[in-house]
């Protein structure tokens, strides 16, 4: 029957072509039967509704003048990402306190159990000090910036705030030689880089589409924001210092912006060398405000996003913690294995103002960018003393005795917002784009960006101190 | 009791009928699957395309309807992989009944989608979303009239309220199980177009075209879009492999 099928089509289709021939070419039956559809659509549209009353004014109108608007529209944006990172970092320093005492209290626990039955050190150190602990960092620094920051995420997205961005920004792009609509992909890059690749399948051009594939990792995702709210919080809000909150979600902000603004260039930058070319037009339809639906979206939050998230963290914490426990406790020649590759990496490190053992932890974070500060504490720690970590001042304090500053704490948050995809997102654009080609270009231009970026920022910051 | 199984899954639910979601953008689509299946949902792919689809069900008078959320589209022209997704559901899928989201605010361009999908299938139910909303904007909307020119269920809703949700999966139980036999009135086009159709459709009468429109498949040949014939041809194979 198969067979039988294929050769009627291909004569139908040879009747079509004849039949065609009487009535115009294919564009034009295409035209008329889109139009007549149209037509029919409009007839029984205007048939069946009517207006009753036309309303004084339509306040939706006037909010979309005011967030699209040329003056205020800039400043609101920041000004709604900014209040959106300041009531995660107030709100998640409680729980992430009270989750990481929660935990030391039962690594205790462990330990003393595991003392009890008499294993032997190396398997309290690799299940407890390495596993659990690697584990235990990433819940409680994670979850609770992640459980604050994305309903609140999802609620703006709910109420048609996001399609209002990508207008603001349309104009931009446009003139980076990008599609309008990598606005959104940037948007969703926010939740998962990965997801950000994916959606660049919105835009038709395959040159735009690159464009918009190969700098979507600039924007911090998931993984990475707690990395950087963490880190802000740590060296800004800690020390009891006035504004602190404020001062930390500002940062965020500013991390943020520089992520958007290294877009805009990189874009800039391949539109005129390998991506040449011109954007093209489209038309961006703005969706009527609706009241989101609070319950539906934190339900959905923690049940998708949230726990999928720390899931995919989990998974990936668990080795990790194992490995870089016994990275950190093989000895080779009087050294141990971390010691070395950290020293190997550790003068590329200390030009970018970081150090090696920071680069090693981005490295160690490929799989998942959440891992990185848990790995990169255990690496700090698994060579030092062994400090508990109870709380994020006793982090602060660990990271002050490694040698971190100001400057450090910065270029780790612009190194983590510029630095190579994670191995998802790679994944991604090599399924996306049908090759590895496009995916290792990707790695090449972020890190490429990442190290310069941190090399201006370190040898400037040093510059200007000699000067002083 | 049938097993509903997605070929790239080894996963399947078992449904007395498979109900598909169809509409443009923001039209509250996913509002009204949230509201039909609860938290009874998961995602998955139609085979070959990544494009993420949800899938839920509920229980409605002792049946069980699953519910397949097919991507927002404007049209069915299959110029993206969307617009191929929904196409290809909608043609190859074979669900009992499509619900045609629309939005009562504008209705006409909504229209458009109804429109065609009614060229492919007679199992619709069309679905006036978001009627508080055009009910604040001082819009009337007569909803047996619309009924009545489509030739389809109607049923208004404000989903996000849950209004009309239990109205809606009465129309969904009785198309999908055939109490219900929708009437759609097709597109009349131009009498040239016509009579072309017709030439064609007598000659798809011997070809097996998997349960679709010949009408609509006519209509294809003579815009030149044959992308729909190598769909048949591909879901033609792959049922008879499965058959084996």
């Amino acid at each position: 029957m198969g067979m039988g099928t294929a050769l009627n089509f291909d004569e139908l289709k040879a009747r079509g072509q004849k039949l065609r021939e009487r009535l115009g070419t294919e564009t034009q039956i295409q035209e008329e039967i889109v139009t007549s559809i149209f037509r029919r659509a409009e007839a029984i549209a205007s048939r069946v509704t009517s207006q009753s009353e036309t309303r004084s004014k339509d306040w939706s109108k006037v909010v979309d003048d005011l967030l699209t608007s040329r003056i205020v529209g800039f400043p609101l944006m920041l000004l709604f990402l900014a209040s959106i990172l300041w009531l995660t970092i107030s709100g998640a320093n409680y729980p992430s306190n009270a989750l990481a005492a929660l935990f030391s209290a039962v690594e205790d626990r462990l330990t003393l159990l595991l003392l009890h039955w008499e294993v032997p050190a190396w398997f309290h150190g690799l299940a407890v000090l390495g596993t659990f602990r690697c584990l235990a960092w990433v819940i409680s620094v994670m979850l609770p910036p992640m459980a604050i920051f994305f309903p609140m995420f999802t609620l703006l997205e709910d109420l048609g705030y996001l399609p209002r961005v990508a207008f603001n920004l349309d104009s931009i792009f446009q003139r980076s030689g990008a599609h309008g609509k990598q606005a959104l992909t940037m948007a969703m890059g926010f939740g998962c880089n990965a997801v950000g690749v994916m959606a660049a399948r919105i835009i038709d051009s395959p040159r735009e589409r690159l464009i918009a594939i190969l700098t979507n990792n600039f924007i911090p995702c998931n993984g990475r924001f707690p990395l950087l709210i963490s880190l802000a919080a740590l060296f800004l809000r800690v020390g009891q210092m006035k504004y602190g909150t404020a001062l930390a979600s500002l940062s965020v902000a500013g991390m943020v912006l520089l992520g958007v603004c290294m877009t805009f260039i990189v874009s800039f930058i391949l539109s005129r060398t390998l991506l040449k070319g011109v954007s093209s037009f489209f038309a961006l339809e703005l969706p009527p405000y609706r009241r989101p639906q609070v319950l539906q979206v934190l339900i959905r939050s923690v049940l998708d996003r949230i726990l999928f998230v720390l899931w995919r963290a989990v998974k990936v914490a668990a080795p990790a913690g194992a490995l870089v426990w016994v990275l950190a406790n093989v000895n080779v020649n009087g050294m141990s294995i971390i010691d070395h590759l950290a020293g190997c990496l550790d003068p590329v490190g200390r030009l970018m103002g970081l150090d090696g053992f920071i680069l090693l932890a981005f490295i160690l974070g490929l799989p998942a960018n959440e891992i990185v500060i848990p790995a990169l504490l255990m690496s700090y720690l698994g060579t030092g003393a062994l400090v508990e970590i109870e709380s994020l001042t006793a982090m602060r304090e660990l990271l002050l005795a490694r040698g971190w500053n100001w400057l450090t704490a910065l270029n780790v948050m612009v190194f983590s917002v510029l630095h190579f995809p994670c191995g998802t997102t790679l994944l991604t654009i090599r399924h996306e784009t049908g090759g590895w080609k496009w995916a290792f270009l990707a790695v090449l231009l972020t890190t490429g960006t990442a190290c310069l970026t941190c090399f201006v920022i370190a040898q400037s910051v040093r510059y200007l101190q000699m000067l002083l | 009791m049938r097993q509903y199984c997605w070929p790239s899954e080894t996963r399947g639910i078992s449904a007395d009928y498979v109900a598909a979601l169809a509409g443009n953008p923001n039209t509250g689509k996913s509002t009204v699957f949230n509201a039909l299946t609860g938290l009874n949902q998961h995602t998955g792919n139609w085979p070959g395309k990544t494009v993420l689809q949800a899938q839920g069900y509920y229980r409605h008078r002792g049946k069980t309807a699953l519910v397949v959320d097919l991507p927002g589209t404007y049209s069915l022209s299959a110029r993206s992989p969307e617009e191929e997704v929904a196409r290809d559901f909608i043609c190859f899928g074979q669900p009992d009944v499509i619900v045609v989201m629309t939005d009562a605010t504008c209705l006409e361009r909504n229209l458009n989608l109804v429109l065609q999908i009614l060229e492919i299938t007679s199992k619709v139910v069309v679905c006036l979303n978001l009627m508080d909303e055009a009910e604040r904007k001082g819009m009337k909307l007569d909803v047996d009239r619309l009924a009545d020119e489509l030739g389809v269920p109607v049923v208004p809703t404000a989903a996000h309220t849950g209004r009309g949700i239990p109205q809606l999966k009465e129309s969904i139980h009785s198309v999908a199980l055939g109490e219900v036999l929708p009437q759609p009135k097709p597109v009349a086009y131009s009498r040239q177009l016509e009579e072309a159709v017709r030439e064609l459709e007598k000659g798809l009468q011997a070809v097996y075209t998997n349960g679709l429109s010949r009408r609509w498949v006519a209509l294809r040949l003579l815009e030149g879009d044959y992308s729909v014939i190598s769909a048949i041809r591909r879901y033609t194979a792959a049922e008879g492999k499965q058959g084996d």
